[in-house]
């Protein structure tokens, strides 16, 4: 690793302008101020502040993040829905094994086999990256729109597969809780066909442990993130933590762990949030 | 009736029900079918996972009858590989799992137990490790070490596993610390030690098996994650995560190298995640079998 063309004055003068000459406990404290301020260092790699990579990559994954929150979200309640319907048949088994098999599956392996089907043998989408590196920037501002998304498509979905498939699960299970309750049984007993019985009785109230899960999905989805921009050279915060294991471009990575962190708090603040809104017993408390 | 004799009448009962369970057989079938050829690679390895037989004539062969997975552009037959990296990435998973439902129940069984300000610090602290993303703090953990022995790698990945479980394992002793039969051993004279291992913990064990059947599936995906990143197992020796990360630079051409430990990871999690559910349900008297 070491290059033997650089002398020890050359390193020692890098150390000293980095701080790395200093005791562990007294950078640990430098950083830990600085962090406090705001200021999250240099990028050994890219020879930028962290700040400044940071801001530049978390909203493309912020981006790809939406659209998979959103779609496996919808996709998994209407899955779980579908199934609940229908208990022990040959659709509910079906749709379990299916989400199953994604629930199990590695995040960069789908990614892969997604490429090789969907960028390779049949060539329908690109292989990576966010826009076209060659006509990118000749395009009109609809042209390039109409890039983005003919690249956001493969690591959407990728994510969307992954997820939807918890979401699924999860659904299911909280229907499947809700259904032996007294309010079911009198519906029943009303005549009300079992379709209406799951989506409006059963579904609005089974929707609340799916609000803990859309707190849990953040760090989730930023895993999957990790992974997917990485298959996909996607120019989000993951790719950035991958690339900066190999540089060991430690101020990057650090702060990366730490956005990644608040973004899971955040995640569950909003589900708090969302509880509230959702939940009427506990406005009523107050 | 002893705690003995219910244990063993539980256990009676558990093997009919998983076994009258098909999923969960076909998991376990599935699972010897994996493990055991992994376990004893050298048995059933077709050729050394490490040799380079012919770089020339043998590389970057597609299946055929002589090599069932094919060969990777090193002429080293992928077959081989797998079964040798399943026998890394299984016990990778099985030790660190051990590790993380050791330290979940102690220290949950000790929080729940005790009480009082110590269970508020050490459920405080516990919000505080779980909101650290598992896989973002060990990538940067394991970015400090240039070469890092299996050893210290599982140990670590262990220690960053157990926080849920202890929290389950906490709200159980909890409920049974109010329970008839924990008041009258205290009656009875035993010791808090005594209580909480004897009596306690015994009855507790039912989600410390599920997670520990989870767990395992999930420290496999997490394994294959680290050393695709190249922060987890790592060359020469293979594992699945490092073979598919051996393949995934060719993967247009040289599909069969990513391909095959993927789906031996797939499967095996899938088994392990079926097995989960299965005794969660068997062991959950008030779970009506899954439909």
């Amino acid at each position: 690793m070491e290059n033997p063309n650089v002398t020890e004055a050359v390193r020692a003068h890098w150390r000293a302008a980095y701080g790395l000459d200093r005791p562990v406990l007294e950078q640990f404290a430098m950083y830990l101020t600085s962090v406090a301020r705001g200021d999250f260092g240099w990028s050994f790699s890219l020879q930028r502040p962290v700040i400044d990579v940071l801001a530049e990559t978390l909203p493309n994954t912020l981006l790809l993040m939406s659209i998979a929150l959103a779609a496996s979200f919808s996709l998994g309640i209407l899955l779980a829905i579908a199934q609940a319907a229908r208990r022990g048949s040959l659709a509910d088994r079906i749709i379990g094994g299916v989400s199953l098999l994604f629930f199990s599956m590695p995040e960069f392996w789908l990614a892969l086999m997604v490429i090789v089907l969907l960028a390779y043998r049949f060539p329908v989408f690109p292989i990576g990256g966010m826009t076209d590196p060659v006509i990118h920037d000749s395009l009109s501002a609809g042209g390039r729109f109409v890039d983005v998304v003919r690249h956001t498509i493969l690591p959407a979905f990728t994510l969307t597969l992954l997820f939807s498939a918890v979401v699924a699960r999860y659904q299911r299970a909280a229907l499947l809780d809700t259904l032996p309750s007294d309010y079911i049984l009198t519906a029943r007993a009303k005549g009300v066909p079992e379709r209406s019985i799951i989506r409006r009785h059963a579904l609005r109230n089974a929707l609340l442990p799916v609000i803990t899960l859309f707190g849990l999905a953040f760090p989730a989805l930023l895993t999957g993130a990790v992974f997917v921009e990485k298959v996909f050279s996607w120019p989000g915060m993951g790719l950035v933590i991958v690339n900066s294991i190999d540089t060991r471009d430690y101020p990057l990575l650090m702060a990366a762990v730490i956005i990644g962190s608040v973004l899971v708090a955040l995640g569950s603040l909003i589900a708090d949030v969302l509880y509230f809104v959702f939940d009427p017993r506990l406005r009523d408390e107050r | 009736m002893s705690a003995d004799s219910s244990m063993r009448a539980r256990k009676g009962t558990l093997f009919r029900r998983l076994a009258s369970n098909r999923p969960a057989v076909i998991a376990v079938v599935v699972l010897l079918v994996i493990v055991v050829p992994c376990a004893a690679a050298p048995l059933f390895a077709p050729y050394n996972p490490t040799a380079q037989p012919d770089i020339i004539a043998l590389r970057s062969q597609p299946p055929s009858l002589a090599h069932p997975f094919g060969t990777d552009p090193f002429s080293r037959d992928v077959l081989s590989r797998v079964l040798y990296g399943g026998r890394v990435s299984l016990s990778v998973a099985l030790i660190a799992t051990l590790v993380s439902i050791t330290l979940g129940t102690a220290y949950g069984a000790v929080a729940g137990y005790v009480g009082g300000a110590l269970e508020s610090v050490m459920m405080r602290l516990l919000d505080a490790l779980l909101s650290i993303p598992r896989l973002l703090l060990l990538i940067a953990i394991f970015a400090a070490w240039r070469q890092l022995a299996l050893f210290p790698f599982v140990v670590i990945v262990g220690f960053t596993g157990w926080y849920g479980l202890s929290r389950v394992v906490r709200g159980q002793v909890l409920a049974m610390k109010g329970q008839d039969f924990v008041i009258s051993a205290r009656a009875l004279g035993a010791g808090r030690a005594r209580i909480l291992l004897q009596h306690i913990l015994p009855n507790v064990l039912t989600p410390v098996i599920v997670a520990a059947a989870l767990g395992v599936g999930h420290v496999i995906l997490l394994e294959a994650g680290l050393s695709y990143l190249g922060v987890g197992v790592r060359q020469p020796q293979p594992s699945w995560g490092n073979i598919i990360q051996d393949g995934s630079d060719q993967i247009a051409h040289l599909w069969w190298i990513s391909f095959f430990p993927g789906m031996a990871i797939v499967m095996t999690v899938m088994a392990f995640n079926v097995l989960g559910d299965a005794l969660r349900a068997a062991l959950d008297p008030r779970l009506t079998p899954a439909p």
